[in-house]
């Protein structure tokens, strides 16, 4: 116990290295990982292989471990048929956009209402914080109409980027975890600065930002993600197919397209948000778990 | 609601200290950096205020209104009146409480446990992490046209029902039989979705302090008793809060029924409101009708919110 530096959970660690806690440690251990492998590794594979068997194989019972006759032209299929290189160049250039309009006005929102405080500033975090607790179904019907027709300037965005950038700067989870990180920068580097004669902007971008590279990290990651995650927004707003997204390309495929091909563009099209986690992964359950709660 | 547990977000930010040194003082100098502080604020109010409060107003305007051959007129309660008319209605009522229900049993209980386990291991922990968690990075619409091609395949070449056959139980149609549709659809999203969950109750456990758990032991607690003496009881703001979440989302059930059971399903047996606003909204027309379903929507959730509150106040 003494030597132990982990805290204690539910099972003392002395209980878990005798005799019998030990064996029943190891055998757990092992069961967990091999379900858990299975679970939710074993699909992933089924998918993968599975798109590379051929349209009998698929329908054959029991179903093969392993494709006997690999068809790669599944996934050559999918490339070409469902123009996979033009939904996937759509979807990353929404998602860096997305990055750079979350950064730039997220930011210096947060930034203003932990730092610069104005009047009013606490009103409109409250006012932006209520938004989480509007259901994004709620609001369909009224942005959709409000995006075809803008108010006062009555432009259209319809199948324009910006329908799907501006409204995802209005995120109060993404202010709400900048202007957190933010607060717990000393104000005394602040009026250091102030006293140095810095401008605002340019304390925020001397002194504030390259401190909070962590959660710029997270806040940028999200952003990807929620672009390359979401599917009714882009399907109501990027009608036209030189415009859609990888998910919602696939989807509008996916009637007159055999099943394996339809398959083989889902595996194609989870390959990038796959690389981003295995990356990031520390960044991003850091993010998850810091940002939303701590008892 | 969600907020109150939020720390930072209640907390008053005291004046911000004096600058030192000889600067501009007094009405100038404040109306000066009040301004450079709404500057920095303008370009994301100006998003909150185009993409989600004028929208919000604008949907219970448009619940009250009708749009004909560009024409607006006030109609009163007529569009809730042909919504609840709809048999769709209560039907996709009844199916979206049965998911919410059914996601409650498997997704909120599994996630809990799975993480009260992972958080027992001293080994293979980052690999068992990641494991769970991968499933969330996927698009949504591509696992689940893994789902519903593969696994859900009411033959018995697709993969559960192989499964299910190797081990010498009866197989099942899945998507194609109402009995089954929700509890597939749960699978699914379960399967796509929990890992959130599990690391959110994982940094939880990790701040229960190991006395007490030293403490129950000593007194005779068995793990069983530890857990429900120990682990939920410090856990429950967090317990408290995901259930909440979870009811939120799972109301919103939408893209599993799109593409599992292509909107309706079997004799119906998918269809949620979600699904109802989309179909109201862009394929009959009827936008005043889905802006009235989504009003209805909040109006019930606000509803769970309310006892959501209530209960959690009367255990504080």
């Amino acid at each position: 116990m003494a030597q132990d530096s982990g805290t204690r959970t539910l099972i003392s660690h002395a209980q878990l290295r005798r005799g019998r806690g030990k064996v029943i440690y190891w055998t757990l251990l092992a069961v967990v990982v091999v379900v858990f492998t299975l679970v939710f590794l074993g699909p992933l594979y089924w998918m993968v292989t599975g798109a590379l068997k051929s349209g009998q194989e698929i329908a054959q019972t029991p179903p093969t471990l392993f494709p006997k006759d690999p068809q790669p032209q599944n996934y050559v299929d999918a490339w070409h048929n469902l123009d996979l290189a033009k939904l996937l160049f759509n979807t990353f250039y929404y998602a860096a956009g997305a990055v750079a309009f979350q950064l730039v006005f997220d930011t210096a929102a947060a930034y203003s209402l932990s730092k610069l405080r104005p009047v009013f500033g606490n009103a409109i975090l409250g006012l932006m914080l209520t938004t989480l607790m509007i259901p994004a179904m709620v609001l369909i019907v009224p942005q959709y109409v409000t995006v075809i027709d803008l108010p006062i300037l009555h432009l259209n965005l319809l199948d324009s980027p910006f329908a799907i950038w501006l409204p995802l700067v209005a995120n109060a989870f993404n202010i709400f975890l900048l202007k957190r990180f933010f607060d717990s920068i000393p104000e005394d580097l602040m009026a250091a600065a102030l006293m140095d004669g810095a401008t605002p902007l340019r304390t925020l971008w001397s002194i504030i930002l390259p401190m909070s590279r962590p959660i710029l990290g997270v806040v940028s990651i999200f952003a990807v993600t929620a672009v390359w995650k979401d599917f009714l927004w882009p399907k109501l707003v990027m009608p036209h197919p030189e415009t859609r997204t990888v998910s919602v390309g696939i989807y509008a495929f996916s009637g007159g397209t055999p099943m394996n091909v339809v398959v083989a563009a889902s595996v194609i099209a989870a390959i990038p948000t796959v690389i981003v986690f295995l990356i990031f992964q520390r960044n991003i359950m850091s993010g998850l778990t810091t940002g939303s709660l701590k008892g | 609601m969600t907020l109150t547990t939020l720390p930072g977000a209640t907390r008053k930010p005291g004046r911000p200290p004096a600058p030192p040194g000889p600067l501009p003082t007094g009405l100038g100098r404040k109306v000066r950096d009040n301004l450079t502080g709404h500057a920095f604020l303008i370009g994301a109010v100006l998003c909150f205020v185009v993409f989600s409060w004028y929208p919000m107003i604008r949907g219970v305007v448009m619940s009250f209104q009708r749009t004909r051959r560009g024409e607006t007129t006030w109609v009163g309660w007529d569009n809730y009146a042909r919504i609840i008319d709809d048999p769709s209605f209560w039907t996709a009522w009844k199916n979206t409480f049965y998911f919410t229900v059914l996601a409650l049993v498997l997704g909120y209980a599994v996630p809990f446990f799975v993480a009260i386990l992972l958080n027992e291991f001293r080994h293979a922990k980052g690999y068992l992490r990641i494991l769970v968690y991968l499933p969330v990075m996927l698009p949504p619409a591509s696992a689940l046209f893994l789902f519903k091609y593969y696994a859900y395949d009411p033959s018995e070449a697709g993969l559960f029902n192989a499964i299910l056959k190797a081990l010498h139980l009866p197989t099942s149609q899945w998507m194609q039989s109402p009995e089954m549709t929700m509890p597939a659809m749960v699978i699914a999203s379960t399967w796509m979705n929990m890992g959130s969950a599990v690391l959110i109750y994982l940094a939880a456990l990790q701040n229960i302090p190991g006395e007490l758990y030293e403490a129950a032991e000593l007194d005779g607690a068995g793990i069983w008793r530890r857990i429900r003496h120990v682990t939920i009881p410090q856990t429950r703001l967090i317990l408290a809060l995901l259930a909440m979440l979870q009811i939120v989302a799972t109301m919103q059930l939408f893209i599993e029924p799109l593409i599992l059971a292509n909107g309706a399903g079997a004799q119906d047996s998918a269809t949620s409101v979600a699904y109802l606003i989309y179909q109201h909204g862009f394929f009959q027309n009827d936008l005043n009708g889905a802006a009235a379903l989504g009003v209805i929507m909040l109006v019930v959730l606000a509803g769970f919110s309310a006892v959501y509150v209530r209960l959690t106040a009367k255990q504080d």
